[in-house]
């Protein structure tokens, strides 16, 4: 079984009246905005090469209009690729017949939508078991399993309400658990937060850290919200007009963004709240005493602990309680300065040299 | 100047040819297909003939009771009962039960003809936009066509009776059934469709589950629409021979009979009203679902 549960190579997404014709003069190397100006197309996706690990979850984050809504539908083919490949588990996702690519959207891939999409006609139960009713499964399993995931969501005793009646939070539990019931390996959630209100859609993002504790799905999530990708994501992928700009862990992105555009992404973040001691630490020696912390301790609470054994030293244990290096004030004063468009520039030439 | 002043038409000699042409051309259609197609709407004709048979047979309390019912269970509402219970009364009362009973008769085969052909071709013009493209200058014809005019060639393919009735009747009323079932079903919010897609639901799955559950508010309408308009056909089919409230309204006006027209147009009234109503009521109970709590 590969490491890689999803993997995208070389996809294209165009759109307008004729994307084929179109596709020709991306590859012959038309930019975004000459193509929308001469051929009247729109490119949508441009060159995404992505791969998604097993089990883990991966954020996609972007602005409005920078085509992650249309890359996550590519997933299940929602949308039709203009060119590329879409390897899901080692299968073809494109080259399926529309028997398979439905039993592929029953079994291995579910969905949690925006704005809920709800079947405003079911009642709650119904809703969770519509992906079990569309695969043909008995009802008296359908009510078992659909029971189970309302109780787990946290919806236990709303089973014969109808959508209008529940908040939007609550529609959204539903949702989620309409999309686990089914038992997929893979989640794809589209701004599956993004409608509700910040309280709740903390809460949700509890709900569904605590929850993938649990099933371990490779969750494909989508977000314009930064704080949200930091605080839920295994891993960031940044879009930007339809393009990838970088793919890397959080602590990653906010030590050495690509670019000035991801680094003004994350200028109004607060770096001692999201970044983790093991990104700043320097390597260990063995005269390093002081406290002992974990590598997954923030900058916050490292602070903190500082404060309380009011010291100036610490030193950074793994989980095993091995010491893995060492931490001082100086390093935690520079790991909260934002890095300068100029060492960004540094940094970028250094990897090209 | 003869061009301008006088519009260059087709001489009298050469449209009557025309006419003549188109004329015989049918005239010839019918005395090849005629009996076919009677043939062919037999089954449709006894079962009118039976279900007018079973109304008018059986005893006048058990018929108001069964529709006591019907409305009851369509519209929950004891106002809607009452009323249609008084009504049959006062409409039995006043020597009309007989022709109500066969324009009842005739209504309720004719809409569920219509329900029987409409959704289909409803749901098929919601699929594809060609077929829309095409049905909707057809609709627009049946709607817009003078009924007389369509009532001419009924007559000749099956001459004078209660089929060629119904069939102007459902030519006249099925419109806005296909129209609203068209209709609904492409105002199916497309998030709902797409998380049908989303769960791998096969094109007949997403019918049944999502679209005509969603589109029934609107279909409903148009089974209502259906109705009014079936029933507004009642007195020009009984110039075509359908038994029914239309024939004393035509003896009435006649012969300058104004009670006489007046009874039996009220009775119609009474009959629009309560199926209205009743309808309605049981499509605002199918959208029930929608009532917000907060």
């Amino acid at each position: 079984m590969s490491d890689t549960m999803i993997s995208i190579r070389n996809l294209y997404k165009i759109f307008g009246p004729n994307p084929k014709k179109a596709m020709e003069a991306v590859a012959a190397g038309v930019g975004k905005d000459e193509l929308l100006e001469k051929n009247g197309h729109v490119l949508g996706l441009n060159n995404i090469n992505l791969d998604m690990k097993r089990n883990e979850l991966q954020v996609v984050m972007g602005l409005s209009g920078s085509g992650k809504s249309t890359l996550i539908r590519h997933i299940n083919r929602l949308i039709e690729p203009t060119a590329g490949e879409m390897i899901i588990d080692g299968d073809n996702v494109l080259a399926m017949d529309q028997k398979s690519l439905r039993e592929l959207r029953r079994h291995k891939i579910s969905m949690v939508f925006q704005r809920f999409a709800l079947l405003p006609h079911r009642s709650v139960i119904d809703n969770v078991g519509y992906g079990l009713q569309i695969q043909n499964v008995g009802k008296k399993e359908i009510k078992e399993r659909s029971e189970r995931w309302i109780e787990r969501v946290g919806l236990a005793g709303y089973e014969d309400y109808y959508p209008a009646k529940l908040s939007g939070g609550m529609q959204q539990r539903v949702g989620l658990a309409r999309a686990l019931t089914t038992d997929a390996e893979i989640l794809l959630m589209d701004e599956a937060f993004s409608a509700l209100d910040p309280l709740i859609r903390t809460e949700m993002q509890d709900i569904l850290l605590d929850l993938q504790e649990e099933i371990q799905k490779t969750i494909v999530f989508i977000t314009h919200d930064l704080d949200e990708a930091l605080r839920i994501g295994d891993t960031i992928a940044i879009l930007k007009d339809g393009m990838i700009i970088q793919n890397d862990d959080p602590q990653n992105i906010l030590m050495q963004p690509a670019d000035e555009y991801v680094a003004d992404f994350m200028k109004d973040i607060n770096r001692a709240r999201v970044l983790r001691v093991r990104a700043i630490m320097e390597p260990i020696d063995p005269e390093a005493d002081g406290p002992e912390m974990h590598g997954s301790t923030t900058l916050e609470q490292a602070l903190q602990i500082f404060a309380e054994h009011s010291t100036d030293h610490a030193v950074i244990v793994n989980k095993r309680k091995e010491k893995v290096g060492k931490l001082t004030i100086e390093d935690l004063i520079r790991g909260m300065k934002r890095p300068t468009l100029q060492e960004i520039r540094d940094a970028n030439d250094q990897q090209v040299a | 100047m003869d061009f301008f002043s006088e519009f260059p038409a087709l001489s009298r000699r050469d449209n009557s040819a025309l006419r003549r042409f188109i004329d015989n051309g049918f005239r010839d259609f019918s005395r090849e297909y005629g009996e076919a197609l009677e043939n062919f709407f037999d089954p449709l004709l006894q079962f009118l003939i039976a279900f007018e048979q079973l109304l008018l047979a059986t005893p006048w309390p058990i018929v108001i009771l069964v529709i006591a019912g019907l409305t009851w269970a369509g519209g929950r509402s004891m106002a809607i009962t009452v009323g249609a219970i008084l009504s049959f009364l006062v409409i039995g009362y006043l020597g009309m039960w007989e022709n109500t009973m066969s324009t009842l008769a005739i209504i309720s085969v004719a809409t569920l003809i219509c329900i029987a052909i409409g959704i289909p071709i409803g749901i098929l013009m919601a699929r594809s936009d060609r077929a829309q493209g095409m049905i909707t200058p057809v609709l627009d014809v049946m709607q817009t066509i003078p009924s007389f005019v369509y009532l001419i060639p009924v007559v000749m393919l099956l001459g004078i009776g209660k089929v060629p009735g119904m069939i102007a009747v459902c030519i006249y009323a099925v419109p806005p059934i296909i129209r609203l079932t068209n209709l609904g079903i492409r105002l199916v919010d497309r998030e709902v469709l797409e998380a049908a897609d989303a769960f791998g639901s096969s094109t007949y799955q997403r019918l049944m589950d999502v679209q005509i559950p969603l589109a029934l508010p609107n279909i409903f309408a148009g089974v209502n629409q259906t109705i009014m308009m079936a029933l507004s056909m009642v007195v020009i089919a009984s110039m075509i021979g359908v038994k029914g409230l239309g024939i004393p309204v035509l003896q009435a006006i006649s012969n300058q009979y104004l009670a006489l027209g007046l009874m039996n147009g009220l009775a119609i009234v009474a009959l629009a009203i309560i199926f209205d109503r009743v309808t309605q009521r049981f499509g605002k109970r199918l959208q029930k679902h929608q009532e917000q709590s907060h």
